[in-house]
C-alpha cells in the first residue's frame, strides 16, 4: 500500500492496471484524455500486461472494448460527454449482451455552445440502458470503486456493464492522496473474469439474432431490471469486503451525512457531495438539523436506502447536475417517484445548479438550503417543486 | 463458466440448428428434378447450392441427394448443370 | 495452393432451411467461408441480410459463433475479439462480414481505423450493392444507372472504388472475389487466413431480389460480371497487385462480352439509356487501365 498523489484521472488509470485489465480501447477527448494516455505509458512500459488498441471513434473504443469482453478477457475503456453520446448505441449493446466491462466516464457537459466544464448530463443520458452506473465523490472513491466494479459486474447474479463517474476537472485533474492498493491485495480480491458466455472457435453460439418470441426477448429486459436489482446486494457486499481489505467502507449505494437526528435532507452525486458535507455543517452550526445523502450509484437506484432515511422527514432537497428538460432533475426524478411510491408524503424540491459547469461553492448550497427550509417551516410546503440556481 | 452460474439469466443468445426457418422446401414453386444417368459426376450443383441442400453419395447409386425439405427451389443447381441431368419441374 | 472441388470439405456450417431468399448469394458467400476456414472462424455480423439469414433466436444456421453487432461497429468489434483470443492463445480467424453499407458507408470510418491500425482480422464486403434487407436503397456501392427504391430512374453517381481505398490503406492483404468463382474466394479466404494483419476481401454478390433477375441466375450474372470486365477479380499482397485467373483473360478488351450481355438480365438496369451504357463501358475500360496499370502491366 503507498499514498501518492494522483489526479482523478491517474487514479482510474491506477485502477485499471491493478485490475489486471487485458485491453484497453479508447479515443482522446477532453477531459478523459490522461486515464488512456497514462495507461498507454504503463502498456509501453512494460508495467501493464495489456493490449492497447488505438481506436478511431469512441463507438469503436466501446465496440473494441467489448469484442475483448466477448471473447473472454477483462476490458475497460473511458471517455466524456459528446464522446459518450457518440458510444450510445454500443452502450445499450453491450448492457443487451450481458457483457460485464468497466467504463469510466469523467462527467462534462453537452454542447451546443462547446464546453469543457462538468456536468451530469452526459451520464444521466446513459441511465436506462441497463449498466450499472456509480459516481464518486473524491479520488480514492474513483480508484477503490474502478477495482470493486470489476468484481460486482462480473458476479453472476450481475454479469452487466459498469459506468463510474467523476466530475471532470474537480476530480479528473485535481490531485489529491490516494492510497494505493498493492497488487497481490487486488488480486485477493478480484477473482478470476467470469461472464456468461464466450466467444472461441468451435463454440457453436450466436449472440443477438433475431428473437421469435418477443415474450422472451421482453423477459431479457426484465431480467437487466431484475440483475440491477440483485446488484444492490453485491455492491454492499463488495463493499464490505473492500472495507475489511483496505479500511474504506462507503456504505454501498449510498454514504449518509450527519442523517441520525437531521429532519432536513439533502440528496447530491459526485464531486460537489464534498462542498454539501460543508454547507450541512455550516447550517447545522445555524442550529438547521440537515442531513446528506450522497448518492454512489444512479443505477440501480437506492430506493431503500433513501426512503429508510427520509421516512419522517420534514424536507428533502434533491440537486441535480442535469436536467430532464421538459421535466425536470432525473436524481429527482427518481426520488420523487419512489417516495411517492412509497407513500411517503414529505416535501421534495429540486434545485438544478451547476449546470454547464457553472461553479457551486458550499455557501451557495446553504444559501439555498437554508431558504427551502426556511420555506417549508413556515409553510409546510414547498411552493415550487423546482428552482433553477444561479449562485446567490 | 458452469451452467449454474448463467441459469436464471435471460440471455440473446442462441444454439445452431438444421431449418431454423422452417421446413423451407415449402417455398418452393419449382422443383428441381435430377436424373442420375446424365449426371457426370461434376458436382456443380453440390457447390453452388445456396441452401446447402444438395448432399453427394460418393458410395455408389444415384450421385446427389437433393434435400427436399429445405431446398427453396431456386434452380441455380438446374442452371449451373451443363448437362441437364437436373430440370425445373413445377411443384405439386 | 490451387484448390479442387474434390478436396472442399462436406461439413456443413451453414445449415439448410436458414432464412436467406431462394437463390441467396450471401448464403453462397456463408457456405464459402465454412469451407475455406473451417471451425476457426468467429464471425462478426453487423446490420444487413446476414443478421436474417442466420434465422431466428432461439436456433441459427450459423455452426461458426457469430456475434451480431450494430451497423457502424463491425471491425472495432472483432478487432476486440481477434485482440482477446491472441492473449488467450486461441486459433481463431475472426471475420467481419458487412454488406455494401456495413463496409463503404456507416461502416466505413470503422474499417478504415481497423485497417489503418493493421488490426488482425479479415473484413468481407459482401456487396449486393445496395441496402438489400431494409428494402433496397441505394448505397455508395451500388453501381451507375441502377435502380433502387431511392433511386427511381436510376443512380447518377458511380461506384465507390472500394477495394483500391483498400489497396491504399497499404494493408497486407486486399483481394475481389466474386460468388461465381467459389475456388478463388476460398483459395483467397485461405490465404488471408493465413497472414497476420488486416484483410480485406471484396465479393460481389448479385442478389435476385434487389437487381431484379430471376433466382437461379445468380451464378450466371456473377460470372457475367466478371466475363464482361464489370467485376475485376484480383489480389495484392502486401500491395503487389495481380489479377487472380478468372479475370485475367479479360485484361484484353477484345475478349470482354458486351455489357449489354450483363445488363439485360437484370430488371434495375431497364432504364438504362444508349448513352448510360456508354458511361458504364467507360467506367470498364477505365477501372481495367486502373488494375493493369497498378499489376504493371
Amino acid at each position: 500500500m503507498v499514498v501518492k498523489p494522483l489526479t482523478g484521472n491517474y487514479a482510474a488509470a491506477y485502477a485499471a492496471k491493478l485490475s489486471r485489465v487485458k485491453v484497453v480501447a479508447a479515443y482522446p477527448i477532453t477531459p478523459q484524455t490522461t486515464i488512456v494516455e497514462k495507461l498507454a505509458q504503463f502498456i509501453e512500459d512494460g508495467e501493464m500486461d495489456a493490449k492497447m488498441i488505438r481506436v478511431e471513434s469512441e463507438h469503436s473504443a466501446l465496440a473494441a472494448a467489448y469484442g475483448a469482453a466477448s471473447g473472454g478477457v477483462r476490458a475497460f475503456t473511458a471517455t466524456s460527454s459528446q464522446g459518450l453520446l457518440y458510444m450510445h448505441e454500443m452502450v445499450w449493446w453491450v448492457a443487451g449482451s450481458r457483457i460485464p466491462l468497466v467504463m469510466t466516464i469523467v462527467t462534462r457537459t453537452l454542447g451546443p455552445p462547446w464546453n469543457i466544464w462538468t456536468d451530469h448530463s452526459d451520464i444521466m443520458d446513459q441511465r436506462d440502458s441497463g449498466w450499472l452506473i456509480m459516481m464518486a465523490e473524491h479520488n480514492q472513491e474513483v480508484l477503490d470503486e474502478t477495482i470493486k466494479m470489476f468484481k460486482i459486474t462480473e458476479d453472476p447474479r450481475v454479469f452487466l456493464p459498469g459506468m463510474v463517474g467523476l466530475d471532470a476537472f474537480i476530480l479528473s485533474h485535481t490531485t489529491e492522496p490516494v492510497d494505493i492498493p498493492d497488487q497481490e491485495l487486488v488480486d485477493t480480491f478480484l477473482p478470476p473474469r467470469r461472464q456468461p458466455y464466450v466467444f472461441k472457435p468451435g463454440d457453436s453460439l450466436l449472440m443477438g439474432n433475431v428473437p421469435r418470441n418477443l415474450k422472451e426477448n421482453m423477459r431479457m429486459r426484465e431480467d437487466i431490471h431484475n440483475s440491477l436489482e440483485a446488484a444492490k446486494k453485491v455492491i454492499e457486499e463488495v463493499d464490505e469486503e473492500w472495507g475489511k481489505l483496505t479500511g474504506r467502507r462507503y456504505g454501498g449505494l449510498i454514504e449518509c451525512y450527519r442523517c441520525e437526528d437531521a429532519s432536513h435532507f439533502i440528496v447530491g452525486m459526485g464531486a460537489w457531495v464534498g462542498d454539501m458535507r460543508e454547507a450541512v455543517d455550516s447550517l447545522r452550526t445555524n442550529g438547521i438539523k440537515v442531513g446528506l445523502i450522497k448518492v454512489r450509484y444512479v443505477r440501480p437506484f437506492p430506493r431503500e436506502d433513501i426512503l429508510k432515511w427520509v421516512v419522517n422527514a420534514k424536507s428533502v432537497v434533491v440537486f441535480d447536475r442535469s436536467v430532464s428538460a421538459g421535466s425536470a432533475g432525473p436524481l429527482f426524478l427518481d426520488v420523487a417517484a419512489h417516495l411517492m411510491t412509497a407513500g411517503i408524503h414529505v416535501p421534495v424540491k429540486n434545485i438544478l445548479a451547476g449546470i454547464t459547469g457553472l461553479d457551486v461553492t458550499y455557501e451557495d448550497i446553504a444559501d439555498a438550503v437554508l431558504k427551502s427550509v426556511a420555506e417549508v417551516e413556515e409553510t409546510g410546503k414547498f411552493s415550487r417543486f423546482i428552482e433553477w440556481y444561479y449562485g446567490r | 463458466m458452469s451452467e449454474g452460474e448463467v441459469k436464471g439469466k435471460v440471455l440473446p443468445i442462441s444454439k445452431p440448428c438444421v431449418g431454423v426457418a422452417g421446413k423451407t422446401g415449402s417455398w418452393r414453386v419449382m422443383r428441381p428434378a435430377y436424373d442420375d444417368s446424365k449426371c457426370i459426376k461434376c458436382r456443380l450443383c453440390w457447390l453452388y447450392c445456396p441452401e446447402n441442400a444438395i448432399d453427394l453419395n460418393e458410395e455408389g447409386g444415384p450421385f446427389i441427394k437433393i434435400d427436399y425439405d429445405y431446398c427453396k427451389g431456386c434452380g441455380i443447381c438446374a442452371s449451373v448443370c451443363p448437362k441437364n441431368a437436373i430440370t425445373m419441374v413445377p411443384e405439386g | 495452393m490451387p484448390v479442387t472441388l474434390r478436396d472442399l470439405p462436406k461439413e456443413k456450417l451453414l445449415l439448410p432451411g436458414n432464412a436467406s431468399c431462394p437463390g441467396c448469394p450471401e448464403a453462397l458467400g456463408l457456405k464459402y467461408l465454412g469451407m475455406a476456414l473451417g471451425k476457426k472462424v468467429i464471425l462478426v455480423v453487423p446490420a444487413g441480410c446476414t443478421s436474417i439469414i442466420q434465422g431466428l433466436m432461439p436456433g441459427g444456421a450459423f455452426i461458426y459463433p457469430t456475434l451480431n453487432v450494430p451497423f457502424a461497429s463491425s471491425d472495432a468489434v472483432a478487432a476486440g475479439v481477434s485482440a482477446a483470443k491472441e492473449i488467450l492463445g486461441e486459433d481463431a480467424v475472426v471475420v467481419a462480414w458487412g454488406g455494401d453499407g456495413g463496409t463503404a458507408d456507416i461502416g466505413f470510418a470503422t474499417l478504415s481505423g481497423a485497417a489503418e491500425r493493421n488490426d488482425n482480422i479479415i473484413h468481407i464486403c459482401v456487396d449486393n450493392e445496395a441496402y438489400m434487407n431494409t428494402g433496397i436503397q441505394r448505397s455508395s456501392l451500388t453501381p451507375y444507372g441502377a435502380w433502387t427504391t431511392t433511386t427511381w430512374r436510376g443512380k447518377r453517381e458511380n461506384k465507390k472504388e472500394l477495394p483500391l481505398i483498400m489497396l491504399m490503406h497499404k494493408v497486407p492483404y486486399v483481394a475481389t472475389a466474386s460468388v461465381g468463382y467459389p475456388l478463388d474466394f476460398i483459395a483467397k479466404l485461405r490465404k488471408a487466413a493465413s497472414i497476420k494483419g488486416f484483410k480485406f476481401i471484396h465479393l460481389h454478390a448479385p442478389c435476385p431480389v434487389g437487381w431484379r433477375f430471376d433466382p437461379s441466375k445468380t451464378v450466371e450474372v456473377a460470372k457475367l460480371a466478371v466475363e464482361t470486365g464489370m467485376w475485376i477479380l484480383f489480389e495484392a499482397e502486401n500491395g503487389k497487385v495481380t489479377i487472380s485467373p478468372p479475370s485475367r483473360p479479360y485484361a484484353d478488351k477484345s475478349k470482354r462480352k458486351p455489357i449489354e450481355e450483363y445488363i439485360k438480365l437484370q430488371g434495375r438496369f431497364r432504364t438504362l439509356t444508349k448513352d448510360d451504357i456508354k458511361i458504364l463501358e467507360k467506367a470498364v475500360d477505365d477501372a481495367w487501365n486502373t488494375i493493369l496499370k497498378l499489376a504493371g502491366k
